[in-house]
């Protein structure tokens, strides 16, 4: 009974041109040779030329790229093992507290999660710059590779990770070559996630950072704050395109590769 | 591994002989889960070379039994020996033993080959010597040119034997294998119940089966331990537990059953009082005269008759056919006798036409062969 | 049994302790902090509150502690009209928004999950993609067809549906077009997630009682799709009412939602201690649908 009916269609249609509308637009300005948003002044890269001139804007942009290196990095460390602690570990202490801590952020309106973080560091007394930021990314990113991971292991078959210790091999070992290979493509996703969260952060990045730091969303805000502006329209189409290459290639990768963890006997 | 083992199913019986040491003594192991004693204080020896069958009705405790043999389970009191060895504190991975999973559990990641060399990787083996192996392996198992394939490329009776080779191919001392056959159909399974056999006499392995199936159990197993509850009920060959059980509940759960109630005559051979009146056997009983006693009489040593049978005659009791159940090659006749109670016969369908003589509401005697019964003492 | 239980707890410890630490450090810390900087008053300093927790001043030092500690920033809170305002204003947008993004989310979520199921997983990316550019940018996006002289009013003049190009933006109807594109993936993911694994055969016994489509959609489908409607309402809701980007760039500044009056009370006014209480109220504000919600769902666990 799979049929897909007008309306169906329709609403379909509507919601994907509803979300790609906006990023088309902005892509087709950031080709516009007049200054003025308004008039169609024909096609033109300029402003892609006069971004390799901006020497702030090219500085943020790497200290994004590393800083969202970093980050996800780590946060994907951190979140696989919050996600062991929380699948294989059963009722341990302090199970409920772990586990609010590791959810409230997900909900946690950013200016909450930026402005406590940025209140503990000016407590310790410690020279806000890249670390902290890099700490305040890190701790929102690892609850969501955190939920990510946990979700993938929670479907995992246990007998697989049986049948390798049956086989000889140590706990260590069959979580190298048995456990990890099955949920490497949901580790990998919450990496790419945490490395897009970080990337795009504003907020709490705003409230983290400290002089040197200024980080590619801090600096594209301080511009367009006050209006639109056609470099950051070249900018922003860049971030959409380097984005959406990478998530078409990971999936198109996951496809490909098509590993599954959880086979049923058939 | 082992030697192939020579002469026929029946003729292997190792705990008959008082000299011979078992490969596996489990000594009143047991396990629980909650309150719950899962494995009850049980105590097995099995022989090398030998086909074990664990057979019990579900939640019985024979996959938890298995599991503790494997190591995936630590006993709560008693030891479980290999070869003289105790196990109890050796972890899965060092134990020479292997389990072949019920939902085979092979490494979706991984091609058959690599499924295969798994447990020879970890022995630290050389490249060389695994590929060697594999292969012999792969052809046992009829396999060959499979090797590059992915589990979900092959079908259920594939998966199966890849299991089964990966299993092999460590050269355990015991097999364990978890209802390996539940997953095929019937005569898949009936093909691969005999291929079984015949690997384990081929390379002298010791095999513990874990089934739910009585006929499978009958078919590869030397012995049969039927487990209820967490303890063995009996221990033995297959055909010992069918015909000689050693309680109701063995003989109620293998096969159909009838079962009379009476006491033990003076002279051991006679039970009177029985609602098929007074029966006889040819055994003596091993219960004092008096003692309440259980007849038990398989339905298929029942002969039917249309004609009235002497008065005199032992083992003979009139009865009412209530129902017919037609399989085929036989048929089972569910009968009344005079109190009520009702006894099952089965008849082979020898006639040219299905149906037989007997037709439901027909008055017949029943009878029996006094060395057809046994009697049971609880 | 898993075998990680089976280990030595020595690794298992570690895996346990070291995010554990972390997020006690740089979670649970930090918000312990904002709460006992609500509790203390302003000053010109660095930092800029006082008391400042010191310990070399040993037993005397907490005592003093204790006692600069006040409520006057709650008193603040509940005196200044602004602040009452903010975050009824920030509620209201919040739960109009959700009521939209249920409106808007539904149906694209019902679409997907009616196609077939290998096309299913490339609609899903293409919802989710958006949400993998950043949320400034996509914001951004719509400041440039929202402008007085943007594509959107060039639109509306050519269809000839208004007669001048009206102003969008600083609007509450432009918050609301910015919330409701970025929250999207939010509601349509949950809701997708549960209407996939609807029983069509409840919808095929529904019709054979005699049900036309729009009552079975009413009386079986939305009920049984509850549980993705919670679970979307409450992903969008609870981080809307705390938003910032959104108000600040397409909103205009005559009523700020509580996400711009913490920013600007401690960007703007410095007064630390005041956005540290509005901060608490907000939390607790928030933390109660999700406890009730908890509560809820055991209770369902309880009955199934």
């Amino acid at each position: 009974m799979r049929r897909v009916s007008t309306f169906n269609l329709a609403a379909l249609l509507a919601g994907i041109a509803f979300l790609y509308l906006p990023i088309a637009v902005l892509v087709i300005y950031s080709f516009n040779a007049s200054r003025l948003v308004a008039v169609w002044g024909g096609w033109s890269t300029r402003w892609y030329a006069e971004l390799l001139n901006d020497r702030p804007l090219l500085d943020a942009a790497s200290i994004s790229i590393r800083l969202a290196l970093t980050s996800a990095t780590v946060a994907t460390i951190l979140g696989t093992m919050a996600a062991l602690a929380l699948v294989r570990f059963g009722r341990f202490r302090g199970r409920l507290l772990f586990a609010a801590m590791i959810y409230a952020p997900l909900v946690m309106p950013e200016v909450i999660t930026g402005l406590s973080l940025l209140l503990m560091f000016v407590a310790v007394a410690a020279d806000r710059g890249f670390w902290t930021v890099a700490i305040a990314h890190t701790t929102m990113a690892m609850c969501f590779v955190t939920v990510i991971v946990q979700s993938r292991l929670v479907d995992f078959d246990m007998s697989l990770e049986e049948a390798a210790m049956d086989l000889g091999a140590p706990p260590l070992r069959t979580f190298a070559s048995v456990t990890l290979p099955l949920i490497f493509p949901a580790i990998a996703a919450a990496w790419m996630l945490a490395f897009a969260l970080s990337l795009d952060d504003l907020v709490i990045a705003s409230f983290t950072t400290g002089p040197g730091a200024t980080t590619l969303p801090i600096r594209i805000y301080s511009e367009v704050r006050l209006g639109v502006k056609p470099e950051m329209n070249a900018v922003c189409s860049i971030m959409v395109a380097v984005v959406g290459v990478a998530v078409i290639v990971a999936s198109l990768l996951a496809k490909l590769t098509g590993a599954r963890g959880s086979p049923a006997p058939s | 591994m082992g030697r192939a083992i020579a002469g026929s199913k029946r003729d292997f019986a190792p705990w008959t002989d008082a000299n011979s040491r078992p490969l596996l003594r489990i000594e009143a192991l047991t396990k629980r889960f909650g309150a719950t004693a899962v494995v009850d204080h049980l105590s097995l020896d099995i022989y090398e070379g030998e086909f074990f069958a664990l057979l019990g009705p579900s939640g019985c405790g024979k996959t938890t039994l298995l599991r503790l043999i494997a190591g995936f389970e630590r006993p709560n009191a008693g030891r479980i020996l290999l070869d003289g060895v105790d196990l109890t504190s050796v972890p899965p991975y060092r134990r020479p033993v292997n389990l072949m999973f019920q939902s085979y559990a092979l490494f979706p990641h991984l091609n058959v080959e690599a499924n295969i060399g798994f447990g020879l990787k970890q022995e630290g083996l050389a490249k060389r010597d695994i590929e060697r192996r594999v292969t012999d392996m792969l052809r046992l198992v009829k396999l060959e040119g499979y090797g590059a394939r992915k589990p979900h490329e092959l079908s259920g009776g594939q998966r199966q034997r890849v299991a089964l080779a990966r299993s092999l191919v460590k050269r355990p001392r015991v097999l364990l294998l978890d209802e390996p056959m539940v997953a095929l159909d019937k005569k898949l399974r009936g093909e691969t119940q005999f291929e079984l056999m015949e690997l384990q006499r081929k390379l002298g392995l010791t095999f513990v089966i874990v089934t739910h199936d009585q006929s499978e159990a009958m078919t590869v197993a030397h012995r049969i331990g039927v487990m209820d509850h967490g303890r063995l009920m009996q221990v033995a060959p297959p055909a010992d537990v069918y015909e000689r059980p050693n309680s109701r509940w063995v003989a109620d759960f293998i096969g159909d059953v009838n079962l009379f109630e009476g006491r033990l005559g003076d002279d051991g051979l006679s039970i009177d009082g029985t609602a098929a009146g007074r029966l006889r056997v040819a055994a003596n009983a091993d219960a004092p005269p008096g003692a309440i006693v259980y007849v038990a009489v398989r339905p298929e040593k029942i002969r039917i008759s249309r004609e009235p049978l002497l008065p005199g005659l032992n083992n003979c009791v009139a009865g009412t056919v209530v129902d017919i159940g037609y399989f085929g090659g036989s048929s089972v006749y569910k009968l009344r006798i005079r109190d009520g109670s009702q006894i099952r016969a089965a008849i082979a369908n020898v006639g040219a036409r299905g149906d037989g003589v007997i037709a439901v509401d027909d008055q017949v005697w029943l009878t029996w062969p006094a060395d057809a019964a046994t009697v049971l003492t609880r | 049994m898993t075998p990680a239980r089976q280990n030595g707890s020595m690794l298992q410890k570690l895996i346990v302790r070291v995010p554990y630490a972390w997020l006690v450090a740089f979670f649970l810390l930090p918000f312990l902090i904002v709460l006992k900087i609500s509790l203390s008053q302003t000053a010109i300093a660095q930092p800029p509150y006082v008391p400042a927790f010191d310990l070399a001043a040993g037993w005397h030092g907490v005592v003093a502690f204790f006692n600069g500690l006040s409520l006057d920033n709650y008193l603040l809170l509940g005196s200044d009209p602004i602040y009452i305002l903010s975050y009824v204003k920030s509620v209201e947008i919040a739960a109009f928004a959700t009521l939209l993004l249920l409106l808007v989310g539904y149906p694209v979520a019902y679409a997907i999950a009616r196609t077939p199921r290998h096309i299913q997983a490339v609609l899903v990316l293409l919802t989710v993609l958006p949400f993998w550019t950043s949320l400034l940018i996509r914001i951004y996006a719509w400041m440039n067809i929202l402008q007085r002289d943007g594509p959107l009013n060039d639109l509306l003049m050519a269809l000839g549906l208004v007669k001048e190009p009206p102003a969008w933006l600083a609007t509450d109807t432009a918050i609301y077009i910015g919330i409701v594109y970025s929250y999207l993936p939010f509601m349509v993911l949950p809701l997708y997630a549960t209407l996939e694994k609807l029983d069509e055969s409840l919808l095929e016994a529904a019709a054979d009682l005699g049900c036309p489509r729009w009552k079975t959609f009413w009386l079986v489908t939305l009920p049984l799709s509850s549980s993705g409607i919670i679970a979307g309402v409450l992903l969008c809701f609870i981080p809307i009412v705390g938003e910032f980007v959104i108000p600040d760039l397409l909103g205009g500044s005559q009523s700020p939602m509580i996400g711009q009056t913490i920013w600007l009370e401690f960007f703007g006014n410095k007064d630390w201690p005041a956005a540290s209480a509005v901060a608490v109220v907000l939390v607790f504000l928030l933390v109660t649908p999700i406890v009730v919600y908890q509560n809820q769902a055991m209770r369902a666990v309880e009955w199934d």
